[in-house]
């Protein structure tokens, strides 16, 4: 059974293509990759931030599990939002297919947030004829799924206590025009979580990040990872990302999303320990220390 | 109690009541000239927008409002820009009174701070100016303008609104001058922020 991370490469000369990578250095490198429509060249995509290293993370962790590697669907865009439309076309128009028969579950990502192609792409998942696959939202895909309407369709979400406060407005169109959303704190999350839940703006699970990464199921606490306590991640570009690559490759080996949640946070802590980070640390210094920071199932 | 029946709605596999019906934003200008000039630039630049009237509480300026789509909102200020027209407010159609975020969070971290408006964070080193990191966002400039900014002085960076399309891209764009102020303000590095 395959998992699918579905995301952005910011490029706009990067073609739509689907497949598995391996991790070279600070590169993400093809391996067995498909372009979906003419023909081009697929490069190797630096992990800086974003898709890429959520992608980099995801590998590199299954690896280390000895899990299957995940495909992934990429597409680029530098947020003019014409890639994020190609890639929805093609994904609502490829769940129909018997290609995508085998799909254990999704993770989208920094997509422009678009409502139409995400109602387009939940609509295919729901009419395929199979249970629907397990579903990860983050990023841009998120706002989408909090904005339609359709949230609780979701398995989990991975807010920070910002974007968190975003879910729980329920008048919020972005995070730019939430409520209170710099004075959302790790204090907050429990009313925030079960605002959300109430108004069917949450997913099933929260994984919420921040100084206490919190566990939520349906709108209550469940769970909390505060080792060990790194200050210096935040400000790193991608660490966010890493935690959702964590997410995808514990949910794609089989582990329970509530385990992979807690699990998926405190490896990426474990991961921030072992690379020792200053604020001016990039992500791509995390990557050879996700194997050894991977923490183990019960 | 309402919205707990909404949400159960929700879950349950009901459509959603309101569909948070929104991508769309109220561009309100002073002056109705503003507001045709408004529509056919950004028209010529190939936005889907419309000249509507306003929802009474918005009705502080002429009697017609721009729609457009909200999450474009750093380009379409840049086509505005270009023509010298100035809104008087940008606002979601999905709740007028909402107001964009205008707080920032700024972190000390020694040898660097953080600036953070809305969901975008921007690092910077106190003795050099150099922009160290650019985090969170979740539309797919935000990326593209953290490989353009992250090694650039703060000083002489091309700010996020010139390459930028999307709110959160604006948001960096706040950040972004934050951060240069603070940096300006301590004379170039030592005890800016914090």
């Amino acid at each position: 059974m395959r998992w699918l991370i579905c995301g952005t490469v910011p490029d706009d000369a990067f073609p739509l293509c689907m497949g598995t990578w391996k991790v070279e250095g600070n590169m993400l490198v093809p391996e067995n990759v498909t372009v979906c429509g003419e023909e081009a060249f697929v490069p190797s995509v630096p992990v800086e931030r974003g898709t890429p290293a959520l992608a980099a993370a995801a590998v590199l962790a299954l690896e280390a599990m000895g899990g299957e590697p995940p495909s992934v669907l990429l597409a680029g865009d530098c947020g003019s939002s014409t890639g994020s439309g190609r890639l929805y076309a093609f994904l609502s128009s490829w769940l129909q297919s018997p290609d995508s028969a085998d799909l254990a579950g999704l993770t989208f990502h920094y997509l422009f947030p678009s409502v139409d192609g995400h109602n387009r792409i939940l609509m295919a998942l729901e009419e395929r004829g199979r249970p629907v696959p397990a579903l990860i939202a983050d990023a841009g895909f998120m706002y989408a799924a909090k904005m339609s309407g359709y949230a609780s369709r979701y398995d989990v979400f991975t807010p920070d206590a910002g974007e968190l406060a975003f879910l729980a407005d329920e008048k919020a169109p972005h995070p730019f025009y939430t409520r209170g959303f710099l004075l959302a704190g790790d204090r907050d999350v429990p009313e925030l979580a079960r605002l959300a839940w109430d108004h069917g703006d949450s997913a099933r699970f929260l994984l919420v990040k921040g100084a206490v990464d919190m566990v939520v199921e349906e709108g209550r606490v469940c769970g909390r990872v505060e080792d060990p306590c790194l200050p210096f991640m935040e400000p790193v570009g991608g660490t966010g990302d890493l935690v959702t690559g964590l997410l995808t490759a514990f949910a794609s080996a089989g582990v329970p999303l509530k385990e992979a949640c807690l699990l998926a946070a405190q490896s990426a802590r474990r991961t921030g320990e072992l690379t020792n980070p200053t604020p001016a640390t990039g992500i791509a210094a995390f990557m050879p220390f996700i194997g050894g920071g991977l923490a183990k199932p019960c | 109690m309402l919205e707990r029946i909404t949400g159960w709605w929700k879950r349950r596999g009901g459509k959603a009541p309101e569909a948070h019906g929104v991508e769309k934003g109220f561009l309100v200008f002073q002056h109705t000239g503003e507001v045709i000039q408004a529509e056919r630039r950004l028209q010529a630049a190939g936005f889907p927008v419309e000249v509507k009237g306003p929802p009474p509480e918005l009705r502080t300026g002429c009697d017609m409002v721009v729609t457009f789509p909200l999450l474009m909102e750093s380009a379409v200020r840049r086509v505005l820009e270009g023509e010298r027209l100035s809104p008087m407010a940008v606002v979601p159609v999905s709740g007028p009174m909402l107001e964009p975020v205008s707080l920032f969070r700024v972190k000390d971290y020694g040898d660097w701070f953080m600036v953070q408006a809305a969901n975008v964070k921007i690092t910077v080193e106190r003795s050099s100016g150099r922009i160290v990191n650019v985090s969170g966002g979740g539309c797919p400039d935000v990326p593209y303008l953290a490989s353009l900014l992250v090694g650039q002085d703060i000083r002489g960076a091309e700010e996020p609104r010139v390459q930028g399309h999307t709110l959160c891209a604006y948001a960096l764009q706040k950040a972004f001058l934050e951060a240069r102020r603070l940096w300006n303000n301590a004379g170039g590095g030592s005890s800016c922020a914090g």
